[in-house]
């Protein structure tokens, strides 16, 4: 009976991916790799530096009671985690490999949750669901008189998890969008039922784009106080941001130093975890298998709503009305933009320009550390790769301080003090972590026996790049980049810091806004924000990756 | 495409080098904690009107405090506009502010200026209790924050912990009624099953929704939500009588040590001190004027007349770190 066939429990090896010895890199890609690695490291050596010369390290980590936050910032995001690694999967699926309706639109929606400022979208979740908000106000002619607080554990579990999907969803959409369809319609072929073709043969292909992203979220719960201190549930990130605050700089200091040490421990058992992870290299094909959903169809189409619903519909009508109600109150005061509307566009064009040039830079600087950590195991490859995925966990305030330590000391960096070359590389630092795990799996999808093949017909290495390679990455490295756009849209400490002074960005806006209560114009430029956020994923994201 | 993309990025990266070079040091940099909204008008004006050239880093106080900091000697910065005492003593203890001269410092009443001369008052905020009119009557209100530990108000109010002017007030509250009184006040808060919130925003947003009954806020905040919603049931109470409740916590301009622009610091400081300015604070951001005796809008008491308690607001900013560590120990974060 072909149903009792025994499929291997992941796709056969692949022989021609096979990595191979370190010595066979060429040292210009190890140098390359090295001095990109230091680059990235920069946040963590100023720790060092001033921990050991004006902190007090070891009575910072000792005499603070973190264990409690430090506690709680492990058992949020190991939750948060493992909810984005379910929703973010399952909607890259259906998106991706199902018949589901509207498919093209989702999947310009479904990576903007992530461009929300967490200030502003926890705050609006809460003025949307808590009691007496707006979701109450609608509800009351059906009987519903009251709802829980969103606050605390699971208050910040909910809304991360609906902020933070994106991390997960994008590279493996991209992933998705290369498998090879073979193996499936074999399985298929062999009568397994398309829950078991997905378990068997799809998950395990999927396996290294679910755990990058996967280790983003946790990064991002791990280092974010913004959500957190809305939903006032204690975390580490929270002690980190109210030690700054107060000007207790040893224990600043110490506990910044220590989140980076605990984001190089995850990522160090992270690679263990993706240790026995086999890939497969991606065939170019023209559209992956479609499954129909038949009478799933209905529940699929729900499900996708309802977290877009909750993800981006519900804070995006809060902020609407919002505006509305702040443009309509008849008052001066109410809105500045209502006055001069003109004075969002440079804030627009500003945003646009650092988070697309931030996004092309990241995609640029990881590429190396990826291809020779993936085809080499190499030892530089890989040790560059743990420093750049540490440096996502660096708090802003201190990769900020950081960038002011090295330009203003390193005598020829001078020139970049408070330039936006010197912000563009604060968010390459903060943010390439997450281009490098989906440039990762993007060279995992070049089959080496081509660029082999190429060479033998005498292509030289640039013409390989070109023409064969980077094609065939395209995909990988272009969610990659799509997520370094949508965290440097929204991006605060740094951008306050570094930029050169009276350089604005939308989030800019909106933080300052926000903190002097002008709700309505925090709320248009929030809109602003999103619109705009969603223009440049389709443009160059979702466009440049044809099935994602 | 992609070595069309990389042209243009060497490009781009070039040019902003470029850039970078020609930035002058002609230019009057300001670091401003007061956001655009609160400030950008009237530096617009100055700039327009004596035609110097300005540039504005906007960013949290305590955020900038700490860049000074880094920054030390090297900072391009010649002006520091804090929205809290906080931030502009802690960059005063770095020994990185200059001493106003008299005439400047003359201007604004003892209370709201440095006693050693390195930052004047431009605006204040009064500490209020925002509550929810539908649920709250007039005769419930208290007179003093002490009150609120009492038994009627359990599980009724709401404080913001994490706040910079919270923490500022808590800072006054340790010097003014002493150290034991404070921590048995924040005890009795917690005891009292008070509310805790990260800001002022979220705590007036709460009382409008009526999820809280009141808050202890800055009064700035709810007079911003009425302009935006006007059928919100929050209202400001102000306590009396020289309740230490009722403190008035005032933004501050300084100058930087060094700076290469001290005509044009000073010049600019002296332009937000005149009546215009400072009306300016009083019609468009609903503070309280701090220079040159203007009255404060209609309804508000004067400064003279506010009886507002007798603090040390020099000390607020060295305080600060011991009144989190007790805010901390008094359990009231959460």
């Amino acid at each position: 009976m072909a149903s009792r066939t025994d499929l291997p429990t992941g796709p056969p090896d692949h022989a021609s991916t096979a990595p191979r010895r370190d010595d066979d890199a060429g040292p210009g890609l190890r140098v390359a790799a090295a001095v990109i690695g230091v680059l990235f490291a920069a946040p963590l050596l100023f720790l060092l530096v001033r921990n050991a010369t004006d902190g007090s390290y070891w009575e910072a980590t000792l005499g603070t009671t973190t264990l409690g936050p430090l506690w709680r910032s492990l058992l949020l995001a190991s939750m948060v985690s493992a909810a984005t690694a379910f929703v973010g999967t399952a909607a890259a699926w259906l998106v991706v490999r199902t018949d589901l309706p509207g498919r093209r639109v989702w999947r310009i929606l479904l990576p903007l949750p992530l461009v929300i400022p967490s200030f502003i979208g926890a705050f609006a979740l809460i003025a949307a669901f808590s009691p007496g908000g707006l979701l109450v106000r609608l509800l009351a002619p059906l009987g519903v008189t009251t709802l829980p607080e969103v606050r605390g554990l699971w208050g910040a579990f909910a809304v991360l998890t609906l902020l933070t999907y994106p991390y997960v969803y994008l590279p493996v959409a991209a992933r998705l969008s290369q498998l090879p369809p073979s193996y499936e319609e074999a399985a298929r072929l062999l009568g397994r039922s398309p829950g078991q073709v997905f378990r068997q043969v799809v998950l395990p292909q999927l396996r290294p784009a679910v755990l990058a992203g996967t280790l983003l979220v946790f990064l991002y719960v791990v280092s974010d106080f913004g959500a957190v201190q809305l939903l006032r549930y204690d975390t580490f990130a929270r002690e980190i941001y109210v030690a700054w605050k107060s000007f207790d700089l040893e224990t600043g200091l110490a506990l910044s130093l220590n989140l980076g040490l605990l984001a190089l421990l995850v990522v160090v058992l992270e690679r263990i975890a993706g240790r026995g992870t086999r890939d497969v290299s991606a065939e170019r094909s023209e559209r992956g298998l479609v499954l129909p959903l038949g009478r799933w169809k209905p529940a699929a189409t729900t499900a996708v709503g309802a977290l877009l619903t909750l993800a981006l519909a519900a804070p995006v009508a809060v902020l609407t009305y919002w505006a509305v109600r702040g443009l309509t109150s008849g008052s001066r005061f109410a809105s500045a933009v209502a006055n001069d509307p003109g004075a969002l566009l440079v804030p627009m064009l500003n945003t646009a320009r650092v988070s697309v040039l931030a996004a092309v830079v990241a995609v640029v600087a990881v590429l190396p550390i990826a291809w020779l950590a993936i085809r080499y195991r190499s030892r530089v490859g890989t040790t560059a790769n743990v420093l750049v995925v540490a440096g996502f966990a660096v708090p802003g305030i201190a990769l900020a301080l950081a960038l002011v330590f090295w330009t203003l000391r390193a005598g020829p960096l001078r020139g970049l003090y408070q330039t936006e070359t010197a912000l563009i590389l604060a968010y390459v630092v903060h943010f390439g972590a997450q281009s490098l795990r989906a440039a990762e799996v993007a060279v995992t999808s070049v089959p080496t026996r081509l660029g082999d093949a190429a060479r033998a017909l005498g292509a030289g290495r640039t013409r390989r790049l070109a023409t064969v390679e980077l094609p065939l990455m395209l995909p990988g490295l272009a969610a990659g980049g799509g997520l370094v756009l949508l965290s440097t849209m929204k991006e605060l400490p740094a951008t306050l810091l570094l930029a050169p002074p009276g350089f604005q960005t939308l989030a800019t806006r909106i933080w300052a806004d926000t903190e002097g209560a002008y709700l309505a114009d925090a709320s248009i430029a929030s809109l602003l924000l999103i619109a705009l956020s969603g223009t440049l994923t389709w443009f160059l994201v979702i466009r440049r990756s044809d099935a994602l | 495409m992609t070595r069309r993309l990389l042209l243009s990025l060497v490009a781009t990266l070039v040019a902003a080098l470029a850039l970078s070079a020609c930035s002058s040091s002609e230019q009057l940099v300001v670091y401003s904690g007061r956001g655009q909204n609160l400030i950008g008008p009237l530096l617009e004006e100055f700039a327009a009107e004596t035609g110097t050239d300005i540039a504005v880093r906007y960013g949290d106080s305590a955020d900038l405090a700490l860049l000074l900091a880094e920054e030390g000697e090297q900072t391009d910065a010649d002006v520091f506009l804090a929205q809290n005492p906080g931030a502009v003593a802690f960059v005063g203890d770095q020994g990185l502010l200059a001493t106003l001269p008299s005439d400047i410092l003359d201007q604004v009443p003892g209370d709201f200026r440095s006693a050693n001369d390195r930052w004047v008052g431009l605006s204040g905020r009064q500490r209020v209790l925002v509550y929810n009119e539908d649920l709250v009557s007039q005769d419930e209100l208290p007179s003093s924050v002490f009150d609120l530990t009492d038994e009627a108000y359990r599980g009724r109010v709401a404080v913001a912990p994490p706040n910079g002017s919270f923490q500022d007030f808590v800072s006054a509250m340790r010097i003014s009624e002493g150290e034991d009184a404070t921590q048995g006040w924040l005890e009795g808060l917690v005891a009292n099953d008070v509310r805790t919130y990260p800001n002022n925003n979220s705590i007036v947003e709460a009382v409008g929704r009526g999820e809280v009954e009141m808050g202890l806020v800055n009064h700035y905040y709810n007079v911003r939500f009425l302009a935006e919603d006007p059928e919100l049931p929050s209202r400001n109470h102000r306590f009396g009588g020289g309740d230490i409740g009722a403190l008035v916590i005032s933004s501050s301009i300084s100058m930087i040590e060094g700076s290469d622009q001290s005509d044009a610091a000073q010049e600019l400081i002296r332009y937000l001190l005149t009546e215009s300015s400072q009306e300016y604070f009083r019609d468009e951001t609903f503070e309280y004027p701090l220079a040159n005796g203007v009255d404060p809008v209609e309804g508000l008491p004067s400064l003279a007349d506010l009886e507002v308690p007798d603090v040390d607001i020099d000390a607020l900013g060295s305080e600060l770190e011991a009144t989190v560590e007790l805010i901390e120990r008094s359990g009231l974060q959460d």
